[in-house]
């Protein structure tokens, strides 16, 4: 101990972990699906990569080539697989909070100017 | 061939990284078995043909990259306040937004920065229309959002992706 990367990656590891935490409680106290989903992909993202960048400073011979490997997939396919889930949730309706005040995309398919062709039953 | 040789370097980066040794026998087999996967599936990788690689495109690319990180940090500040504060405030809605960016993988990493930053949260992507569930509308203004959302990351996409 006493070495400055311990101390700095340890900082890291308990601030990742503290994000998950809120993104946990979040996801318990948000109104609906699509509020919850937001707080779980910002703050699960976000811990993930302090906890990565954490274990790649406590030690970084061994891990860094694996750890910047899993930072990239994390970065690319979290936000997209979320994407989908909200996607997928709103064609199938999965209702909103009453505090939504606007739906522009509602008012679009329902005018029919979409450029594409939407199959949602 | 541009596609092909970025391709196989995308390939030995990541067995490089994977790895994490330069041993000989290490490159070797990687770079045999990266020339050979580039070869045979990338009779038309798209995904390479539109990024650009002028030097202002590789400073975009850095500003891009940290105009990300401070953006990801000040939306888990803001979720953080949100959701641990006993009120809860929400304003939640959809916002529509629109991109100049012609490029498809351009529009597929602006999404998936808003997605990461303050608030808001691409629900769906129809050409140069994006659908962005917002936790705090401002505005439901098309011109409003899309300066508020769209346009600190565009700028830097712009060059990156022609």
């Amino acid at each position: 101990m006493g070495n400055i990367l311990d101390i700095l990656g340890g900082i890291f590891l308990v601030v990742g972990s503290l994000s998950l935490l809120i993104a946990s409680i979040g996801i318990y106290r948000m109104p609906d699906f699509y509020n919850r989903i937001q707080v779980g992909t910002k703050a699960s993202t976000f811990g993930l990569l302090l906890i990565v960048v954490g274990v790649a400073l406590i030690s970084p011979i061994t891990w860094i080539g694996k750890l910047i490997a899993l930072m990239l997939f994390v970065l690319f396919t979290n936000p997209i697989s979320s994407h989908v889930i909200a996607r997928a949730a709103y064609f199938t309706k999965v209702p909103f909070t009453k505090e939504t005040k606007v739906d522009k995309l509602h008012d679009v398919i329902s005018e029919g100017h979409m450029k594409k062709v939407k199959n949602n039953g | 061939m541009k596609n092909y040789a970025l391709m196989f370097l995308t390939l030995i980066t990541f067995w490089v990284l994977l790895n994490s040794s330069v041993d000989p026998e290490v490159l070797v087999i990687g770079s045999g078995v990266s020339l050979l996967v580039s070869l045979i599936f990338c009779a038309k990788c798209d995904v390479f043909s539109e990024i650009n690689f002028t030097p202002k495109a590789i400073v975009a690319t850095v500003m891009f990259i940290v105009t990300f990180v401070s953006a990801l940090v000040r939306a888990n500040l803001s979720i953080t306040k949100r959701v641990l504060s006993p009120s809860l405030p929400l304003n939640p809605g959809i916002v529509q937004v629109k991109t100049k960016l012609k490029s498809k993988v351009g529009r597929m990493v602006l999404a998936n920065a808003i997605t990461l930053t303050p608030g808001t949260f691409t629900l769906e992507i129809d050409g140069e229309n994006l659908y962005i569930h917002w936790v705090d509308v401002k505005s439901g203004d098309q011109e409003e959002s899309t300066k508020e959302i769209v346009s600190g990351f565009e700028k830097y996409l712009e060059l990156m992706y022609g």
